[in-house]
């Protein structure tokens, strides 16, 4: 029965292995490392794209049961008869954006306008290519240097919505450009320092080498994921908030909200180049909440040994769609920060609480054999629970009582 | 000469002179920003992938974004019209001149004859331990240059008060 | 493998395409896009000459690269600041005009 789990969970290794190893008789020699990674690479571009499709829908529709209507609940597959209680939406969406006419403003940079989403969707892609998906599973393994491939093409992801914003010579889209690129590079600190605390105790830059480091099993059947640990889980909700924010998702979307400022940089786009658009910004989002998974959820691994017939690729999409129903929640509930709000958490709130944790995880790997697991885990978390209180005392001290200036 | 190295060369050096010499300012950044990939192309080439990849975190990321944050504050997007007052063939000749007395010190010296050295294993772990005992005073100065460009950045671009007012 | 002055020449030719543009060029910033150009030269220059070296464990050349990357990452922003501020006093970027001490 054991072997039977084993099979089904590497199956697409074993898929890749046979495949190549047909093609290595018909195949020139060259030809073989371009035929490997395109192995690789189609699963992602299979599951990746649908996952977002299958998101926008299901995103309208608990956005909509949140706010106390029902989402699309009409569209089945265009064209026939069969209803699917709104789950074709994607497809419609897919059309219609296929098929709108493409506008360019006549004064835009048209060089630039054009190469704006590409230069956006490349690199989001890219960062896939690092993220173990399973066991064994990971396109590309860079032992040295996995978690920088990651961060250093998210930074790149950032010159692409400048480049959106200035080529539309519109200056809405120009504003929504610089807002929203400040607060990337803002959110870009806090982000780095949390995975930072997770390279720290690891001792690795290698995502797969870091999903091995949560491998250990505790208790005889929990797997120690960085999660369950107090600077893991102070440091995963601080991941969280600032991948958030990277991605410009609710409460972080100031610059793409549609009655603050249109749609910021993407304002002048239509058609297709606004799906690339949506779909990168889909896909980045997704592959922070890879990367938060693979560095505190344990990427593949069971939380518990006894569970561990679960494939491995299960675990990580079933954690996936669990952080993307998470995010859409947090959508449909917390209201907007302003961007000043927005600098002012990240820089005076994020990063301080970002270091704090990076101290805290270093004093928990010290004192694994010198002092007992319940004082090093009061320990920890009232060293990350008072500061924490104190930077929110810090922001709830310019908070008074409500004035009302007309309404006497 | 490997046909990677070809390439990555002429993009680099191609989208070089596209930065130096196009009209519109942003178009010069966008070059940059290609020439700085071209040149982490060539980092992973030579088997240094933490400098590779840390020069796309930080000259793409942020360097990138610095300049074309200040063409954009220095209204850089207006059509230029540069009458220079020193004539550009000045500049020109020095620069060739240069390039012309490197390449001869280049191809005169028994630098080709070295052999290439196998692939160093180099790991980010001994990097890490030796920016902590070999080379911590240049680390420790370099957080002292860092703190003080950035304190003197934000005080120098900041507004005067009567400006405010 | 390319040979190393194939290295070295790329790097040469960076280097004056920046001093040219450096030389050239009217407005502060495309100046300072030189200036960057001419850094990054000079890394390309050590990284290859570490990876052709005798002893690449001893990592010198990745060492003096990170740190002219981290310098020169600050020297661009006190550069950037200090034209943003030039701008804002003489109401243009054009190092021609910025003359107030000739003479």
């Amino acid at each position: 029965m054991a072997e039977v789990f084993q099979a089904i969970d590497q199956f697409p290794v074993t898929l890749k292995t046979w495949l190549l190893g047909h093609a290595a008789g018909v195949m020139p020699e060259w030809a073989l490392p371009l035929l490997s990674a395109a192995l690789s690479i189609t699963p992602i571009l299979a599951v990746f794209p649908l996952l977002f499709a299958l998101t926008t829908v299901i995103e309208r529709k608990g956005l909509g049961r949140i706010q106390n209507r029902r989402g699309p609940n009409r569209v089945g597959i265009p064209l026939t008869n069969i209803r699917l209680a709104g789950f074709g939406q994607f497809i419609a969406d897919g059309i219609k954006s296929l098929t709108k006419e493409d506008i360019v403003p006549r004064s835009a940079d048209k060089v630039v306008h054009f190469l704006a989403p590409i230069a956006l969707l490349i690199p989001v892609l890219l960062t896939y290519s690092v993220l173990p998906f399973g066991r064994n599973m990971v396109p590309l393994d860079l032992p040295q240097t996995g978690l920088l491939f990651f961060f250093a093409l998210g930074a790149s992801t950032e010159l692409s919505v400048f480049m959106a914003g200035w080529s539309s010579r519109n200056k809405y889209s120009l504003l929504g450009a610089m807002r929203a690129i400040a607060q990337m590079v803002s959110y870009e600190i806090p982000l780095i320092l949390s995975a930072l605390t997770v390279v720290m105790i690891a001792g690795t830059l290698s995502l797969s080498g870091i999903v091995e480091s949560q491998a250990e099993v505790r208790f005889g059947f929990l797997h120690s994921w960085h999660l369950f640990t107090p600077w893991g889980l102070v440091g995963f909700f601080l991941f969280l908030t600032a991948a958030a924010a990277e991605a410009n998702r609710t409460p972080f979307d100031l610059p793409e909200a549609e009655s603050e400022i249109i749609a910021g940089y993407f304002t002048e786009y239509s058609g297709f180049k606004f799906a690339i658009f949506f779909l990168a910004e889909y896909l980045g989002l997704f592959a922070m909440c890879g990367l938060g998974i693979t560095l505190f959820l344990g990427g593949w691994l069971p939380p518990f040994k006894f569970l561990g017939f679960i494939p491995s690729w299960c675990w990580f999409l079933g954690k996936l769609v669990a952080l993307i129903l998470l995010f859409i929640w947090l959508r449909g509930t917390l209201p907007r920060l302003r961007t000043d709000q927005l600098m002012g958490f990240a820089w005076k709130f994020l990063l301080p609480m970002t270091l704090i944790n990076l101290f805290v995880a270093g004093l928990w790997h010290l004192s694994v054999t010198s002092v007992p697991m319940t004082v090093r885990w009061i320990g920890g978390f009232a060293l990350l629970a008072i500061p924490y209180w104190l930077l929110g005392r810090g922001f709830e001290a310019k908070v008074g009582k409500r004035e009302y200036r007309f309404a006497n | 000469m490997t046909l990677s190295f070809a390439i990555l060369a002429g993009l680099t050096v191609g989208s070089a002179v596209a930065a130096m010499s196009l009209r519109n300012l942003v178009h010069c950044a966008l070059g940059l920003v290609l020439t700085f990939a071209g040149l982490a192309g060539l980092y992973l080439q030579l088997n240094a992938e933490f400098v590779g990849f840390t020069q796309i975190l930080v000259y793409v990321g942020a360097v990138a974004i610095l300049i074309v944050f200040a063409i954009l504050l220095t209204r850089g997007t207006e059509p230029a019209n540069e009458p220079a007052a020193v004539s550009p063939w000045a500049g020109l000749p020095v620069a060739v001149l240069a390039f012309l007395a490197m390449a001869a010190a280049v191809l005169a010296s028994p630098v080709d004859k070295r052999l290439a050295a196998p692939v160093p294993e180099v790991s980010v772990k001994t990097l890490g331990q030796k920016l902590m005992t070999d080379y911590v005073l240049p680390l420790e100065v370099l957080a002292l240059l860092l703190t003080a460009a950035m304190l003197g950045a934000v005080i120098i671009a900041m507004k005067d008060k009567e400006d405010l007012q | 493998m390319t040979p190393l002055s194939g290295y070295l020449l790329v790097s040469a030719l960076l280097f004056c395409i920046g001093l040219a543009g450096a030389l050239t060029r009217r407005n502060a910033i495309m100046v300072l896009i030189g200036i960057e150009l001419m850094l990054n030269a000079a890394n390309l220059n050590f990284i290859a000459f570490w990876r052709f070296s005798e002893h690449p464990e001893t990592q010198t050349g990745l060492m003096f690269a990170l740190f002219s990357i981290a310098i020169a990452a600050a020297e661009a922003a006190v550069g950037l600041a200090l034209i943003i501020t030039i701008y804002r006093h003489f109401r243009t970027a054009n190092v021609d005009k910025v003359e107030a001490m000739k003479g």
